[in-house]
């Protein structure tokens, strides 16, 4: 059956018209050719996916597009500010945490919003005082990110990229 | 997937209607379970009435407790500033689950009503009671890791996957629901059911019932509460066996105690018999093993899960004697 819906992705606005079985992964990549959110297992698994969704982060592929109709989409490739690299990306850049890079833009994303979390005081499942402030360190960083796998093992590298960004 | 129409609803009584007007129409809260079921061949609705965006998205407080709307997001309600000071047990149960990605996405209703993940019940090519009634059951001498030690039956020994669910179940939860004769409220406990000889039903809702909120009653001693999940990663996976307790302590005696396992049986499992052996007795760790082993005196695990019966136990006296060095 089809619908038609209109997307804000990356800034821009991107009316579309699709299968209602579409979800916003396959809308991003194969209607509207924005491919740095990425298909690792198609089941909310590996986080490859990952984008902001009206800011939140979420796994784009058990998402239906025709659910989202009217909502601001950033993907990886939407993040930079006039050719400069988000922060994070810089991050990631400066600490070399990846490898092939397939992970990387649903790293990134997730943990955009990740730090958006913290900034806003929610406490993960490692946090000792759930009612206290929150100190990013190494073990709330792995408990964050848990969401998103990386098949090349750039873990340690990638800790260090938000250990930074935490710090900063 | 099988094509589908979408209809966002605009209010409860609309979902409902359209939902019980229609054999093959399905709920959808957040769809990550959902979707991937359909992705996958296990559901094939023909509509889906979209239930995430209706006004039930509000915690609000009542009487000493907490009423939860139905499309509250998991990540939200971990959040609440009065979850995670009255109730401790869900905010952890809550993060303990799934990734940050998915819980901002999974919604209270459909969290409840996340289906299992025997893999057998996942994989359309295997034998399942449970998606098809009759066909057998693939975990007989099979795989089964994740699966029952209690209440089980010959026709299906999976478990209920969820981990708010279990923290809900020992803090009384009562869920309200809406269905096509009208609302109606249910201790959670007993809105899922053992397998028996019909595995095919969780619950007992019958087609078109919305869940529209879930109510939590005043408990101030679960003010000392916790969650303790036992898996096979450190995160980002579900349990082999989890606990979530609550504790009040009358200097060395147990006044009073909520008690339910996840992971152990097919619906979140209220450990009364540990809580009546445990109620005014002494809150020493020997006491706490004597509790887990009378609960635990029903269990019959599978070939692939008997470790399930110690570790259960275990967790049951670390939980327990972790609370009650918090209150000294
Ligand atoms: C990779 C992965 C890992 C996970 N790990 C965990 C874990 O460790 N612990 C854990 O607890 N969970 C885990 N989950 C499961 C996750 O918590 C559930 O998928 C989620 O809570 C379901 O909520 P939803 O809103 O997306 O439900 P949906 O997929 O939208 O719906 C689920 C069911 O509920 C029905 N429904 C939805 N809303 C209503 C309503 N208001 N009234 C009546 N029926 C309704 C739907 O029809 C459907 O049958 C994991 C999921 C994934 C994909
Ligand atoms: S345990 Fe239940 S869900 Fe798993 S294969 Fe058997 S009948 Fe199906
Ligand atoms: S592709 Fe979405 S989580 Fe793996
Ligand atoms: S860099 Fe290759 S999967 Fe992460």
């Amino acid at each position: 059956m089809d619908a038609r819906i209109t997307l804000r992705v990356d800034g821009r606005v991107r009316p579309l018209a699709l299968d209602t079985r579409t979800t916003l992964l396959d809308a991003l990549r194969d209607h509207l050719s924005v491919t740095s959110p990425k298909k690792g297992c198609d089941h909310g698994q590996c986080g490859a996916c990952t984008v902001l969704l009206d800011g939140r982060r979420v796994v784009s592929c058990l998402i239906l597009a025709v659910t989202c109709d009217g909502a601001e989409v950033t993907t990886a490739q939407g993040l930079a500010q006039e050719g400069e690299p988000h922060p994070v990306q810089r991050a990631f850049l400066e600490k070399d945490a990846f490898q092939c890079g397939f992970c990387t833009p649903g790293q990134v994303c997730s943990a955009v919003g990740m730090l958006e979390e913290v900034k806003a005081g929610h406490p993960s499942e490692v946090t000792d005082d759930l009612t206290g402030p929150v100190t990013l360190d190494d073990e709330e960083i792995r408990e964050r990110l848990s969401g998103n796998l990386c098949r090349c093992g750039a873990y340690v590298n990638i800790v260090a990229a938000l250990r930074e960004e935490a710090e900063s | 997937m099988i094509p589908f129409e979408y209809l966002r609803a605009g209010d409860p009584a609309e979902a409902v209607a359209a939902v019980a007007g229609r054999p093959g129409a399905a709920f959808l809260g957040g769809g990550t379970n959902l979707v991937d079921h359909m992705k996958l061949g296990v559901a094939g609705p023909d509509l889906l009435v979209d239930v995430s965006r209706l006004p039930l998205d509000r915690v609000e407080e009542t009487a000493g407790g907490l009423r939860i709307g139905a499309a509250v997001r998991n990540s939200d309600l971990a959040a609440h500033p009065l979850v995670r000071e009255r109730y401790p047990v869900l905010a952890r149960a809550l993060l303990s689950g799934a990734s940050g990605q998915l819980r901002n996405v999974a919604t209270t209703a459909g969290n409840l009503l996340q289906r299992t993940r025997c893999p057998y019940f996942q994989d359309v090519t295997t034998p399942c009671n449970k998606r098809v009634p009759g066909s057998g059951c693939s975990a007989a001498g099979g795989y089964t890791r994740y699966h029952a030690i209690l209440g089980a039956s010959e026709h299906c020994v999976a478990t209920h996957p969820s981990d708010m669910a279990v923290a809900m179940v020992a803090l009384d939860a009562v869920v309200a629901v809406l269905g096509p004769g009208g609302a109606r409220t249910l201790p959670l406990a007993e809105l899922y059911r053992l397998p028996g000889d019909a595995p095919q039903r969780d619950t007992v809702l019958e087609h078109g019932d919305l869940i529209i909120a879930v109510e939590l009653p005043h408990l101030p001693f679960a003010r000392r509460s916790a969650y303790r999940k036992v898996r096979d990663r450190a995160s980002f996976s579900f349990a082999l066996v989890s606990v979530a307790a609550a504790l009040d302590l009358d200097g060395g005696l147990v006044r009073d105690v909520r008690l339910a396992l996840g992971g152990v049986a097919h619906k979140p499992w209220r450990a009364t018999r540990a809580e009546a052996e445990l109620r005014g007795g002494p809150a020493t760790e020997d006491a706490f093993r004597r509790a887990a082993e009378a609960e635990l005196a029903a269990a019959r695990p599978l070939p692939g899960n008997a470790f399930k019966v110690a570790m259960t136990r275990n967790a049951v006296v670390a939980t327990l004697r972790a609370l009650a060095e918090e209150g000294r």
